[in-house]
């Protein structure tokens, strides 16, 4: 799979006050890169392309784009 | 070595192992949550007359009984669907918390081995025909050797795309949900309710199913590729609008594969149930039946493999066969009326439920509602109609 080029200093900042681990965004995710160990969402950014569909389905608003300080 | 590791104790993969191990097998089930059934991600709504067939009712686990349906257009059109006869609920709201506990336990009862707190992460082949399932407990890494791995680890499924069967959902394929147990809210605890339209619920529904006189589960799902705001947003516009009293007791989020029937939930070793395997309906979303009847064949094909000795896919396919025959046809059949009814504007679905408004459809069925819209609306329908009569 053709992986785009992404961002340096971007990745998918998790909110954990909204996140109501329901693991919709795992069954999107085309690249693997999500995991939902019970109640704790991890993302690995060296796999997550930002592609952002994780962040469309979540039904909580709990994902978004941020800048890595 | 065990004979099958079913990964996943929703209702697929518990009844999977009880079938497997009623049959004598040698049955491993491994559930990634400390607590089977938590957090709940359902409205709990189920046929009566299907869920009977699975297992045996007991009270513990149903919250609720309803006698029919009550459906809404956008306009406020009222379609009812209801056994006019007291006493002939139609279907069940369930407990889950209960009820997927109850399924594990007669798992465990019929002989199955069981492991909580405990994720598959990987698989590998052997070359003695099995396959070595790689699962973490608790932090602590390990493998056990199976001859056969049932995969019914849910929406968030991994075991398909580990055995090479692509079953990522795209954002036309998947309701995002979200659903508040609300209480202190008045409604007709006799029927479920179901609200559509475009501008409330684009691609989805909101729904209302009683879990006793004064509290329902009350939730809403949407096409991510549709919607213009999140579920959320949607359905607290909604509850505002017409329940503004009630309290939200429990919030449930959770997302319901809608793709339809997928070409084949089998690969060497291995066989998806339930929605790992993307068996919920298109249409209602419903999926705790066809998990249950997925999982029961699976367990039944599993039994003839090991007695044979063969796990092949192409000897697995009895089990693509079984389920696609069955739920599969229904399956299918829901895609193509999902897609038409995904065409549809407002002023069509007023258009349609006010054809059939005013009389009981003395059924609660999609087959039923359809039916009786062709016989109203034949130009309007008429690509369908051969799947429906
Ligand atoms: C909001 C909402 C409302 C719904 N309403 C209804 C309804 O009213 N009626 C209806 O029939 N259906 C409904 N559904 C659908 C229904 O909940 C599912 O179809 C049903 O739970 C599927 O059962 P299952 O056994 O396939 O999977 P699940 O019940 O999802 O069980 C999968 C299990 O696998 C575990 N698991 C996942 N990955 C791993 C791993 N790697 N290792 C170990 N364990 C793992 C999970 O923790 C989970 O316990 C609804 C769904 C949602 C989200
Ligand atoms: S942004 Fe795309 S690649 Fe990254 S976790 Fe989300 S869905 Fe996966
Ligand atoms: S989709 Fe949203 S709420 Fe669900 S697990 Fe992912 S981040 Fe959490």
């Amino acid at each position: 799979m053709a992986r785009r080029r992404k961002p340096e200093k971007e990745k998918i900042f998790i909110n954990r006050f909204r996140c109501a681990y329901c693991g919709a965004c795992v069954a999107v995710c085309k690249f693997n890169a999500n995991e939902l160990i019970e109640t704790f969402l991890i993302i690995d950014d060296e796999k997550c392309t930002l592609c952002k569909t994780c962040i469309k389905v979540c039904p909580m608003n709990a994902l978004e784009i941020k800048e890595v300080a | 070595m065990y004979d099958v590791v079913v990964v996943g104790a929703g209702p697929g993969g518990s009844t999977a192992a009880r079938i497997a191990a009623e049959k004598g097998l040698n049955v491993l089930l491994v559930e990634k949550r400390q607590e089977v059934g938590t957090p709940v991600r359902c409205a709990e709504g189920v046929s009566k007359e299907a869920i009977e067939k699975f297992v045996e009712i007991d009270r513990k686990w149903i919250a609720a009984e309803v006698t029919g349906a009550k459906i809404y257009a956008p306009d406020g059109t009222e379609i009812v669907m209801a056994e006019e006869m007291a006493g002939n609920e139609v279907g069940y709201v369930l407990e889950r918390k209960v009820f997927d506990r109850h399924l594990a336990r007669l798992a465990v009862r019929a002989g199955a081995d069981m492991i909580v707190k405990t994720t598959a992460t990987g698989m590998k082949k052997k070359e003695n025909g099995a396959v070595e399932v790689f699962l973490r407990k608790m932090g602590e890494e390990f493998t056990v050797d199976a001859k056969i791995v049932i995969g019914a680890d849910g929406v968030e499924s991994r075991i398909g795309k580990l055995a090479g069967i692509d079953t990522t959902l795209k954002l036309g394929e998947i309701e995002s949900c979200i659903q508040y147990l609300m209480a202190g809210i008045e409604f007709d605890p006799e029927y479920c309710y179901f609200w559509l339209g475009n501008e409330i619920a684009p691609g989805g529904y909101i729904w209302l199913f009683p879990k006793g006189k004064d509290a329902a589960n009350f939730g809403i799902g949407v096409l991510p590729s549709m919607a213009k705001k999140k579920p959320k947003d949607y359905l607290d516009d909604f509850v505002a609008k017409n329940f503004g009293s009630g309290e939200i007791v429990e919030v449930v989020a959770g997302g319901v594969p809608v793709k339809g029937p997928i070409e084949t939930a089998v690969a060497d070793n291995v066989m998806l149930v339930g929605d790992a395997a993307r068996h919920a309906d298109p249409i209602t979303g419903g999926g705790i039946v066809n998990a249950m009847k997925a999982g029961f064949f699976a367990g039944s094909v599993a039994a003839e493999a090991v007695e044979r000795k063969d796990y092949s896919a192409r000897f697995l396919r009895k089990y693509d066969e079984l389920w696609m025959n069955d739920f599969g046809k229904t399956l299918h059949r829901n895609k193509i009326l999902q897609q038409k009814l995904l065409k549809m504007d407002d002023k069509t679905l007023n258009k349609l439920a006010k054809s059939i408004a005013g009389y009981n459809l003395k059924e609660m069925s999609v087959r039923r509602i359809v039916m009786e819209l062709i016989k109203h609306n034949p130009r309007l329908l008429w690509d369908i109609k051969d799947l429906f009569i």
